[in-house]
């Protein structure tokens, strides 16, 4: 039974939402509410010191299993063969606006000194898990290869398509060079199973875990995201709206 | 009052006229302000964060905590429906720029307001509760007195009681706080700049929880909030926190 009351209460919560989801059509509104992104990030960045780390947690804090999310297995041919292969010919290419572009075997990418972490991936749907991740750190890779001054910001090509487009990413020049950003090879100290990225994945430890870029194979230097896809930065952000500074 | 009367004889039975209504000024202008810029963004941050909610309707507790962990609250599909929700349909990323949006407005509200009333001590004069209120005795009384719906009138009734006082001290000081604190604490950027937002809630899953948590206890406010208006009166009670002016209701003779 619904009481006087509670008829027009509910009356008047149709009508708010009706008009949110009117608000939420309005091109300016969104606008509005998309400026909010940039106080954020000027806000977030603004009390961070710039050496500030994501928390590096201990053997026995990590998940037990690490859920995967997205792509759990890339459905292109081109992938199975890599994947038949043993990714033994695999190659991580480097190019844009850097002096020296370069294609690097996965075999001498792990061959490399490398960093081990454990972090914390944090899903923008709101789970967390814990894992140890080993990589190269980004700063690295973008130094051998000789960054443009000109370059603003980095992009992930990636092997896996949602429906027939390509998944990407990107991080501005403070992220990339953040020295826990690595291009990771393994994690829970195995190879990336195909799940979590292999061979290749990002992990950028500051930001939610869509901008953690699996079956990374190239690495683009940009002045502008403007002319990359769909002009947002990553496949999310230019698909569904999803903010391109993913800190909160 | 009906009887025409002639105008100039004078009367010897009339009743003597009622009193005119006392107006005494309530609320004043920042607490206006806060309040019905508040019941719009609240407003916003519940439904906005239900549609998040929605994205993952499990709760942890500790630093992680995902499908195959054990959680302590835990829905199946999309537990709320869409008149509860922002936008109505499913869509996280447009419910996190509405959440993400209207959090700056909440803060930036409450960072106002406290400075507002604390210059203008609101704050020790209204709000914070005296010694002789806080004792048992008093706050069962104050119980009493609600649940048989016999409010304060007069002068009482321009001040706010002590379950009143508790109970905005409680949003404003600790669930408010609480709800921006644990926001941040899920934010993977804010845990690297401040990390004891991690130690001071036991990891980022149970900020979460707490965030959950505290967003109920404001909507049971609300709730109560509301029934309260309804039964003190509604119109005079919404009226005064429109123009501040509260009309006082007379004291109760004989009791």
């Amino acid at each position: 039974m619904i009481s006087r009351r509670g008829f027009v209460a509910a009356g008047a919560s149709g009508l708010m939402l009706g008009g949110c989801d009117r608000l939420n059509h309005s091109a300016e509104f969104r606008g509005a509410l998309r400026s909010a992104e940039k106080l954020t990030m000027g806000a977030q960045r603004l009390v961070s010191p710039r050496d500030a780390l994501a928390r590096e947690y201990g053997e026995a804090d990590m998940s037990p299993f690490f859920r995967s999310n997205g792509t759990s297995m890339p459905s292109t041919g081109d992938y199975a063969r890599h994947l038949r292969e043993g990714f033994a010919n695999w190659r991580l290419v480097v190019d844009g606006l850097v002096a020296r572009p370069l294609s690097i075997p996965l075999k001498t990418l792990r061959s490399i000194p490398h960093r081990v972490q454990i972090t914390r991936h944090d899903c923008v749907e709101g789970w967390s898990a814990i894992g140890k991740w080993h990589g190269l750190q980004l700063s690295r890779i973008l130094s051998a290869a000789g960054l443009s001054t000109r370059a603003k910001y980095i992009v992930f090509h990636c092997a896996d398509r949602f429906g027939d487009k390509p998944y990407y990413e990107s991080v501005d020049l403070i992220d990339a060079f953040h020295p826990q950003t690595i291009i990771a090879w393994g994690m829970n100290g195995h190879l990336l199973p195909v799940a979590n990225g292999a061979p290749l994945r990002l992990r950028v430890e500051l930001q939610l875990g869509y901008k953690h870029a699996k079956y990374v194979e190239r690495i683009e230097a940009v002045d502008s995201l403007d002319h990359v896809f769909g002009g947002k930065g990553g496949y999310w952000e230019d698909n569904v709206d999803y903010e391109w500074y993913a800190g909160i | 009052m009906d009887e025409p009367v002639a105008v100039d004889e004078p009367i010897e039975d009339e009743p003597p006229p009622r009193p005119a209504p006392r107006i005494a000024y309530r609320h004043r202008l920042p607490t206006r302000l806060w309040h019905w810029l508040n019941a719009l963004t609240v407003f916003v941050m519940l439904m906005s964060g239900l549609m998040i909610f929605n994205a993952h309707p499990h709760l942890y507790w500790g630093q992680f905590g995902a499908n195959y962990d054990h959680s302590w609250l835990s829905f199946r599909g999309r537990p709320f429906p869409g008149w509860a929700t922002i936008p109505s349909t499913y869509n996280l990323a447009a419910a996190r720029r509405w959440h993400l949006a209207f959090a700056w407005i909440l803060v930036i509200g409450l960072a106002a307001f406290l400075l507002t009333s604390l210059i203008n001590r609101h704050v020790q004069r209204d709000l914070a509760p005296r010694p002789d209120e806080v004792k048992p005795g008093h706050i069962w009384h104050d119980i009493q007195e609600h649940a048989r719906l016999r409010f304060p009138t007069g002068d009482a009734a321009l001040r706010y009681n002590i379950l009143q006082k508790l109970s905005y001290v409680g949003v404003i000081f600790v669930l408010l706080p609480l709800m921006l604190l644990t926001g941040l604490a899920m934010s993977p950027a804010m845990d690297a700049a401040w990390p004891w937002l991690l130690d001071v809630f036991g990891g980022r899953q149970s900020a979460r929880s707490i965030h959950f948590i505290c967003a109920s206890a404001i909507l049971a406010f609300i709730l109560v909030h509301l029934l309260m208006v309804l039964l003190a009166g509604p119109i005079n009670e919404i009226a005064s926190m429109i123009t501040g002016r509260f009309r006082v209701p007379p004291e109760r003779n004989g009791e």
